[in-house]
């Protein structure tokens, strides 16, 4: 109707509703606005007073953990009226979600961030003394003091025992992916099929079997060898699978290219494939290692826990570190328990590291220069290039 | 003009078809015998178990029969021995892992993969890898040292405001006296519950971000493109795509839940009764009962801890089995160049 008062050159948008509400402006998907911002954070105060009100002079809900919940829930409710008051249903929708999603992975890091830090909170006391690494507990009671015992036996008998487990898992584990990827065939699927089920397998079953036939069945004693055999039949189908869905993503075109070039199946497999797949079988046989190291049950039926050195895993009873820590939390004494916390924060720190040299090892080769080059940088003076600084 | 040659004529020339042969030669077949050695004594010694266990336990199966599924005690002395028990035991400790891993494990991968900053992102993902590192017995001294105390306030109050739910019930407590009676609300289904769900939550994490990162860049684009919030982009593109995922996963994590031993027989006391009451002190699980029980047992008791090891291999089996065959069917073609 107007359109000769509108300056030419400019497009305007026709108003097909004159009663229609105006347009809301939706949450912007990348960086904040400042009345964004702004909103957000005053959100989260306001909840805060809320929190204090609700829990402090409202409701008997005294404690650390209401007051948490209180904010959460109040910033809930924050969170859904300031954005009622900005847009519609759409928009209140979306920020209730975001908060709840945030608010999940914050609770996944605070049990996390606990966990860890509990078990150095309430172990840290045993860890100062040099004698709870180069001493075992033979003739030392429960309730002596730390500068008295260690954990030396354990550490050494989870060393032993995993080493019987690897020893047995890394050939026919890798052997075992090597063949369901490479040579294939009826009988590989048979073996990927029973693999991938046996992964089921929960690890006290694992160490029952072991229980009943090498140690009932068969009569020897318990032993270290008992405990490594029980951590293997647990670790085979676990690094099995493992390994067998890191070949299978090593590109078929490098395979083809070895066989078009004239090598055999073994030169192929040896020269192409298991070198290409090196980091990723690390990685797998490392958590699977990790994941060993840090299983209780099977070693709980197998090997008994002795309270002094052992290092012959033929020899009778032996100790590892997660079965050293069971029975000092069970034993119910106050320092009895903080030497099962500070094994455990041994444990925590084998199992760290173990994960640390996995990932390290998982990094795909040529992003990054090795580990020595970055930290000795080695270049001649005065010359200097754009990759260094990024 | 040309014409062919008569080969004809000449028998050394005669076309006959080109020998093939498939079968590995030298090294080749040391190669391919030695595979195919590996694969069967790993196929030996995993399907063995598996055997094992179903064999020894068949003594067990076969004297009590039925009864053996419907039995709650484990009393090897009055010869009653049963799993139902230990089963309903078993499942009401995996169900409060689940119910609160699950909700857990989503939001956590919908943050990784959908609202975490960029630099963030590898980090985090390292971190849900090391969660599920971290060893069990630690979860367990974790819920059993600094999380029961909470979890038995949380218990009370909410039997107090819930009590009249049947499952949320604590037998011989009043949680409105004035008197506390805290041994009630210890060792229960819910803290075991707790310090499991701590255990399965990076599993079932790890599948769902995993499958919420194969997500077609181009259809979540898409949807907001055409106004969608971020919230209305993942309804409607994110969580369907990542279904199969998402089911998968939990299944897996249940899996894993209903075999965990340690952080239970650490948390639990010991009750062998067919209850749901979550709240109340005492249950037991089949990994339970066979790390508590084990030591003592003669070899017909053996026999049945095996029968009972065995079915719930075999229900983790089924779980794991439904599990991978829903995570795979939600790859839609994503494979890899094999």
């Amino acid at each position: 109707m107007t359109t000769t008062q509108q300056a030419a050159g400019t497009t305007y948008r026709p108003v097909l509703d004159d009663d229609a509400p105006p347009a809301v402006p939706r949450g912007s998907l990348g960086r904040k606005s400042p009345e964004e911002r702004f909103v957000l954070w005053g959100t989260w105060a306001a909840a805060l007073g809320l929190a204090w009100v609700v829990t402090q002079r409202l409701l008997p809900l005294a404690g650390i953990p209401w007051f948490v919940v209180a904010f959460f829930v109040g910033g809930l409710v924050m969170t859904a009226v300031t954005a009622g008051m900005q847009g519609g249903r759409v928009e209140i929708g979306d920020r209730l979600v975001g908060a709840l999603v945030v608010g999940g992975a914050v609770l996944v890091g605070a049990a996390l961030v606990s966990t860890i830090g509990y078990v150095f909170y309430r172990g840290w006391e045993p860890l100062l003394h040099a004698n709870f690494y180069l001493s075992d507990m033979s003739g030392v009671g429960p309730a002596d003091p730390f500068d008295k015992g260690g954990v030396l036996h354990a550490m050494v008998g989870t060393l032993i025992e995993l080493s019987i487990a690897v020893a047995i898992t890394l050939p026919l584990g890798i052997g075992t992916a090597v063949f369901m990827t490479e040579v294939g065939g009826r009988f590989a699927t048979v073996v990927r099929t029973v693999v991938e089920a046996m992964t089921a397998l929960p690890s006290i079953v694992a160490g029952l079997f072991i229980y009943s036939v090498f140690i009932v069945a068969l009569g020897y004693p318990r032993s270290g060898l008992a405990a490594g055999l029980a951590l293997a039949v647990m670790m085979l189908p676990i690094i099995a699978r493992a390994s067998d869905v890191v070949l299978r993503v090593v590109p078929g075109g490098l395979r083809e290219a070895s066989l078009a070039l004239g090598a055999g199946r073994w030169k192929t497999v040896w020269h192409v494939v298991l070198p290409t797949a090196r980091p990723g079988l690390a990685t797998a046989l490392i958590l699977g290692i990790a994941r060993g190291a840090g299983e209780t049950s099977p070693v709980l039926l197998t090997s008994g826990a002795a309270a002094f050195l052992v290092t012959d895993p033929t020899d009778g009873v032996m100790n590892s570190l997660p079965l050293f820590i069971y029975t000092n939390v069970r034993s119910g004494q106050g320092t009895s328990e903080d030497r099962a916390f500070a094994a455990a924060t041994v444990l925590l720190v084998i199992v760290l590291a173990l994960f640390v040299i996995a990932r390290l090892l998982a990094r795909p080769r040529g992003t990054k220069p090795p580990l020595l080059s970055r930290l000795v940088p080695r270049r001649p003076a005065g010359t200097s290039t754009p990759e260094d600084r990024s | 003009m040309t014409s062919l040659p008569a080969y004809d004529d000449r028998d050394d020339l005669a076309i006959k078809p080109r020998k093939i042969s498939r079968k590995a030669t030298g090294a080749d077949a040391v190669f391919e015998h030695s595979a195919r050695a590996i694969g069967a004594s790993v196929l030996v010694i995993t399907g063995g178990v598996g055997l094992f266990l179903g064999w020894q336990g068949y003594p067990t199966l076969q004297r009590y029969g039925l009864s053996f599924f419907t039995e709650s005690q484990w009393l090897p002395d009055e010869d009653r021995i049963g799993i139902a028990g230990v089963l309903t035991g078993t499942f009401a400790v995996a169900t409060v892992a689940m119910v609160i891993a699950f909700p857990l494990a989503l939001t956590t991968a919908l943050y990784i993969s959908e609202y975490a900053p960029a630099r963030l992102k590898g980090v985090l993902v390292s971190m849900v890898d090391l969660m599920a590192a971290v060893p069990s017995i630690v979860y367990g001294l974790w819920g059993f040292f600094l999380i029961m105390p909470y979890a038995a306030q949380l218990a009370r109050w909410t039997e107090s405001n819930l009590g009249w739910l049947p499952f949320l019930d604590v037998r011989g407590s009043d949680p409105d006296a004035a008197y506390w009676d805290v041994s009630r609300y210890y060792s229960s289904a819910f803290c075991a519950g707790i310090a499991v769900s701590m255990m399965v939550m990076p599993m079932a994490c790890a599948v769902m971000r995993q499958v919420f990162s194969q997500t077609p860049p181009g259809e979540k684009e898409a949807a907001l493109a055409l106004g969608a919030t971020r919230w209305g982009m993942i309804r409607s593109v994110v969580l369907p795509f990542g279904r199969g995922g998402i089911i998968g996963g939990t299944m897996l994590a249940l899996g894993r839940a209903l075999g965990e031993t340690i952080a239970v027989a650490l948390i639990l006391s010991v009750a062998f009764e067919v209850k749901f009451n979550i709240l109340e002190v005492g249950h037991s699980t089949i990994s339970s009962l066979i790390a508590n029980r084990f030591g003592e047992a003669n070899a017909g008791q053996l026999s049945a801890l095996l029968a009972a090891g065995f079915v719930l291999f075999v229900i983790t089996l089924v779980v794991n089995t439904l599990a991978a065959l829903i995570v795979n069917r939600s790859r839609s073609g994503a494979g890899t160049d094999a």
